[in-house]
């Protein structure tokens, strides 16, 4: 069978996945979105349990962060992500799975330099500029009150 | 209803890391890290805190939720104990989610092997 150029451009466009952004935006959409599923679940199990409010979220992180601990050390969590690709990586389970991860795969460079510091690869960053820009906020706030402006709400 | 509400913030946070990844070439660590910073700022302006209200966990288990927890645990505290609740506020209102990935980390090195990253 003979076809153009333009013609075999075409067909293979055709035969291949249909638009891997597409594609990957779903699978972020539906796991990242079955993970925060999975979190309000347990939050309304802690809250119906007589929680209050802030240990209830504080409760869900712990728990998300243990499952995902679990099953980073089982090696499923990578197998997820390969597929989710963000939808393992932003929420909260992806933040463990980096740190557990590391904390396993550096091992054999030691205790000490390989799992105690290379558990910071990814988490370091995260808390270092999340900490530092909650630090710049807590100091536009202190000016503004020493300054008597009212307090946005 | 709350459930579905969670399920589709959570999603449509997922997606908003998801086209980073896909449209540029930003590393995982990087993304991340714009995630909690975003979630910093917009706790600040504060938009993030009506947000959780709607969503539940669907805004506090994605990153930005992490940032968010930061600028929340900062204001208070600069509220309750004045200028050193600047440097108190954030880290202590994250602690318990940091130690958490800490502390299994440690544990799971003693257990784990090493995988095949795919």
């Amino acid at each position: 069978m003979k076809m153009t150029a333009k013609e075999y451009g075409r067909r293979v466009r055709h035969a291949g996945p249909s638009s891997a952004l597409g594609r990957d935006c779903l699978w972020a959409f539906c796991t990242g979105g079955s993970i925060c599923l999975l979190g309000e679940l347990l939050r309304r199990r802690f809250l119906a349990a007589g929680l209050e409010a802030e240990l209830a979220g504080t409760l869900t992180s712990c728990s998300l962060i243990l499952l995902s601990a679990v099953l980073t050390t089982l090696g499923w969590y990578q197998k997820l992500a390969a597929r989710a690709g963000a939808g393992t990586l932003v929420p909260i389970t992806g933040f463990a799975n980096a740190v557990v991860s590391a904390a396993i795969e550096f091992k054999t460079e030691g205790r000490v330099s390989g799992t105690g510091a290379k558990m910071f690869l990814l988490a370091g960053p995260v808390i270092v500029y999340g900490t530092f820009a909650a630090v710049v906020y807590g100091v536009v706030l202190w000016a503004m009150q020493a300054a008597g402006l009212p307090l946005p709400s | 209803m709350e459930y579905l509400r969670a399920f589709c913030v959570g999603g449509a946070l997922c997606v908003a890391g998801q086209l980073l990844i896909d449209l540029t070439a930003l590393t995982p660590a990087r993304i991340l890290t714009a995630c909690v910073v975003a979630g910093v700022v917009l706790s600040a302006l504060g938009w993030y805190a009506p947000l959780v209200e709607f969503a539940g966990a669907g805004a506090t288990v994605p990153l930005p939720g992490f940032g968010h927890l930061l600028a929340k645990g900062v204001r208070t505290a600069l509220e309750e104990k004045g200028a050193a609740g600047i440097l108190t506020g954030g880290l202590t209102a994250a602690a318990a989610g940091i130690t958490a990935s800490l502390v299994c980390g440690v544990v799971c090195s003693w257990v784990g092997k090493s995988h095949d990253q795919n």
